[in-house]
């Protein structure tokens, strides 16, 4: 087991770097410089700038010294805000993007499974057909129809009480974290829901479930104990690339609930070009993302016996 | 004597051995069983539906998607397609009842609410004219109007103007009138303070242009004799139309070869290259196989929408470009480790199945072996995973273009639409309900026909019946 987990932070790591170097490629092929955006600047302030930035170096010494900046946890500072490191930025902002998104995989999760089961439970009957057309509609309805449909609710529901209970934008209490975390949560849920069903059905067909009867046990305990658990470990696998997808998905509920998370923060970064910010950015992100992967790899190997043995 | 043998040989009249069915191939054999599913056939005739409103919606419905039409901003989808030409305005004295005080000698309490409400008239999109009963006690007289009909006195609506006096019992109101019901409320005042009682009426006023405004927008001949109640031909916008009185229709097609060209370019051209790394990979296999799908999980770590928006900027938008192609190449970019791992996967299966070795004990190429053998055999799965991943490019496309990313204005894409209508969703719902139905029922129908073909082409499914 540790060596597996070594061994995956090893690969972790070097995946960081690929991705820490395809975005400085990708950044230095972007046409413009942040320097541009200011107003007709004297081409002695412009070297002055590119030198203070680092700007006037060559393309691979920038890029040494970017990397050398980055192990050492440093991602500059930031071109358009003055005097803002990227660090910073990071700190203040991802704790507000993390916390919406681990509500929304949470909301996710819990309800994939929830109803995943319910309907294998309900096979063909009234309540799987509900709950499957809602998924196909989770799945087919863009994530921003849902964004805005919220928002409309929320007003309605604020107008039906009379005063401001659940606040339609911004961020602070855990009020405004509600609808924005369902409304993110959303599409995956559905997904999941499909997979735990799917998931639940083959299980139902398993050698042990026929043992499991044919011992006598009560219906309750072989759906908890035998169906149930095993059929939530194909769910746990895609959970590690769906909390990707929720935390970079994150930048439409943001946007539209005015949420000051870090989605934001690099949706006006790139329409700025600034390039520390981007980078630090995505390396942040990318590094999150490999870790969360193989953080539930990892987990998987403890719910799952078999894993480790292998 | 002739013996005539009292037997003889029986005729073979019905063959014993008989092939009851014909043989069929893999594909006909796919075909019936998608035939079979009403779902993923509902979904295939969706998705030819929607090509045709894509190729050939634009050849009957001529017109121009990016003309903006500034007088008929934000129009609902209707179906009026003609008005009544009228005259241009001309102000008529209000009406006043001669019998009637200017002001009441004493104020009372209770100011009632004026009765006989009604339209004095045509009630026309150019003017509306309502006049009422005076009453007694009223010093003038308060107009409001609403969109529908008043649940209260705070409900009231757009508080048009006031009467200053009790005997001035008509309104003009031209206040930009569409063809849509009204409901006007009157409320008698003691010259300052409003009493609480209204009386209300519904008024629907019918479509009506000035001949000066039709010649302006086109709809006639500068010097065309039309008299005054003739009807003109308006503009038809079955859809409505946008913020900048853009047509809807006429930009849903537009925004649909966008959309579908990206979502269908794109996923051909990831699948595509794909197979072929998948396939080189897994058909060679060894230290080359491991190479390259060391790389493929490289790309897969990515932050898929990070580095979409990254590269999309990287390959820049010059000026006057819609920002397609880069969004494509992105796309493409990004995308191909799935395809890649698939075929691969797939590959090294079929590889070591009896008949490959059989065919290559007969002396079979590996160029042969590979177009006859390993890739029709790989289609199934491609096919549903081309199927598969349309709507997920319809998805990213829109997703981008929503927060700006995308696909630059003016050219329109369902994406930039709902983007475009969530600023107005309350007034005009239809600026985004239309291109929001859109990427839905498109996406539904390719997630629908991707489970369709998912259980039609998979040989497991067919051992399970």
């Amino acid at each position: 087991m540790l060596a597996y987990t070594l061994k995956r932070l090893l690969a972790g790591i070097i995946t960081v770097w690929f991705i820490a170097t395809a975005t400085f490629i990708a950044m230095h092929n972007v046409p413009g410089d942040p320097l541009m955006n200011d107003k007709a600047v004297t081409a002695e302030i412009r070297k002055n700038l590119e030198r203070k930035y680092g700007l006037d170096k060559p393309v691979t010494e920038q890029y040494f010294i970017f990397m050398k900046n980055m192990l050492s946890g440093d991602f500059g500072i930031s071109f358009t805000q003055q005097n803002r490191q990227v660090n910073d930025i990071i700190r203040d902002h991802f704790p507000v993007s993390a916390t919406l998104g681990v509500l929304a995989i949470i909301f996710a999760a819990a309800g994939g499974i929830l109803w995943g089961a319910l309907t294998a439970i309900y096979r063909n009957r009234l309540p799987d057909i509900i709950i499957m057309f809602l998924v196909i509609l989770g799945i087919s309805v863009p994530g921003f129809v849902f964004a805005a449909l919220g928002q409309l609710l929320l007003v309605n529901i604020n107008s039906l009480v009379g005063y401001s209970m659940i606040p339609v934008a911004g961020w602070g209490t855990f009020m405004h974290m509600i609808m924005p975390a369902l409304v993110l949560g959303l599409g995956t849920m559905a997904l999941l829901t499909r997979l735990m069903r799917s998931s639940m059905l083959e299980v139902v067909n398993e050698d042990y479930i026929k043992t499991a009867k044919a011992k006598g046990l009560s219906p309750t305990r072989i759906f908890f104990r035998h169906q149930l658990r095993n059929a939530i470990l194909p769910v746990i696998t895609v959970l590690g690339p769906q909390i990707a997808a929720i935390t970079t998905g994150g930048f439409v509920v943001e946007l539209v609930f005015a949420i000051p998370g870090l989605g934001r923060y690099f949706v006006q970064a790139v329409q700025q070009l600034d390039y520390t910010v981007i980078m630090g950015t995505t390396v942040f992100y990318g590094a999150f993302l490999v870790l969360m992967v193989i953080i539930v790899d990892i987990l998987y190997g403890f719910v799952d016996p078999r894993v480790r043995l292998q | 004597m002739n013996m005539t043998p009292d037997f003889s040989r029986a005729e073979h009249s019905i063959s014993v051995e008989q092939i009851s069915r014909p043989s069929l191939s893999y594909w006909q054999d796919a075909w019936i069983r998608l035939k079979k599913s009403t779902r993923a056939l509902i979904s295939l005739y969706i998705v030819i539906a929607l090509g045709l409103f894509t190729l050939i919606g634009p050849l009957i419905w001529q017109v121009d998607p990016a003309l903006q039409d500034l007088n008929q901003i934000s129009q609902p989808p209707s179906f009026a397609r003609s008005a009544i030409l009228v005259g241009p305005f001309e102000r008529e004295e209000t009406l006043i009842d001669p019998n009637h005080p200017e002001e009441p000698a004493e104020y009372p309490d209770v100011i009632p609410a004026p009765q006989g409400l009604r339209v004095v008239g045509d009630a026309t999109t150019q003017h509306i004219r309502i006049a009422w009963e005076p009453v007694d006690g009223a010093g003038g007289y308060a107009i409001y109007r609403n969109t529908h009909e008043p649940e209260g006195l705070n409900d009231l609506g757009l508080p048009l103007g006031n009467t200053m006096t009790g005997n001035e019992i008509s309104y003009d109101d031209r206040l930009s009138l569409n063809q849509q019901d009204y409901y006007y409320s009157i409320v008698s005042t003691d010259g300052f303070d409003e009493s609480d009682a209204y009386t209300t009426l519904k008024v629907s006023p019918a479509a009506a242009i000035t001949k000066t405004e039709a010649i302006q927008r086109g709809l006639l001949e500068p010097d065309s004799d039309a008299a005054f109640g003739d009807e003109v031909q308006l503009e038809f916008h079955p859809l409505g139309t946008d913020y900048l009185g853009r047509d809807m229709l006429a930009r849903l097609m537009e925004g649909a070869r966008v959309s579908l060209f990206i979502g269908i370019c794109a996923p051909f051209l990831y699948v595509l290259f794909g197979i072929l790394y998948g396939g080189f990979a897994g058909y060679f296999g060894g230290g080359v196989d491991s190479t390259l799908m060391r790389f493929a999980d490289f790309v897969v770590a990515l932050p898929f929408l990070l580095f979409m928006i990254l590269f999309k900027i990287a390959f820049g938008i010059g000026p006057g470009e819609s920002g397609i192609m880069p969004m494509l190449i992105a796309m493409v970019l990004l995308s191909w480790p799935g395809t890649a791992r698939l075929v691969r996967g797939q590959v090294l299966q079929i590889r070591n199945n009896g008949y490959i070795e059989a065919a290559r004990l007969l002396g079979a190429k590996d160029h042969y072996l590979i177009i006859r053998h390993i890739l029709p055999n790989t289609m199934g799965v491609i096919l549903v995973t081309l199927t598969f991943a349309v709507p997920a490019a319809i998805f990213t496309e829109a997703f981008l273009s929503f927060i700006g990313m995308g696909v630059a204005p003016p050219t329109p894409s369902w994406g930039s639409m709902c983007n475009e209508g969530v600023k107005t969703m309350l007034s005009h719902p239809h600026e985004l309900i239309f291109p929001a139905a859109f990427i839905s029922i498109t996406v539904l129908a390719f997630n629908l026909l991707g489970d369709g073909l998912t259980e039609a082409l998979d040989s497991r499914m067919r051992s399970r019946e």
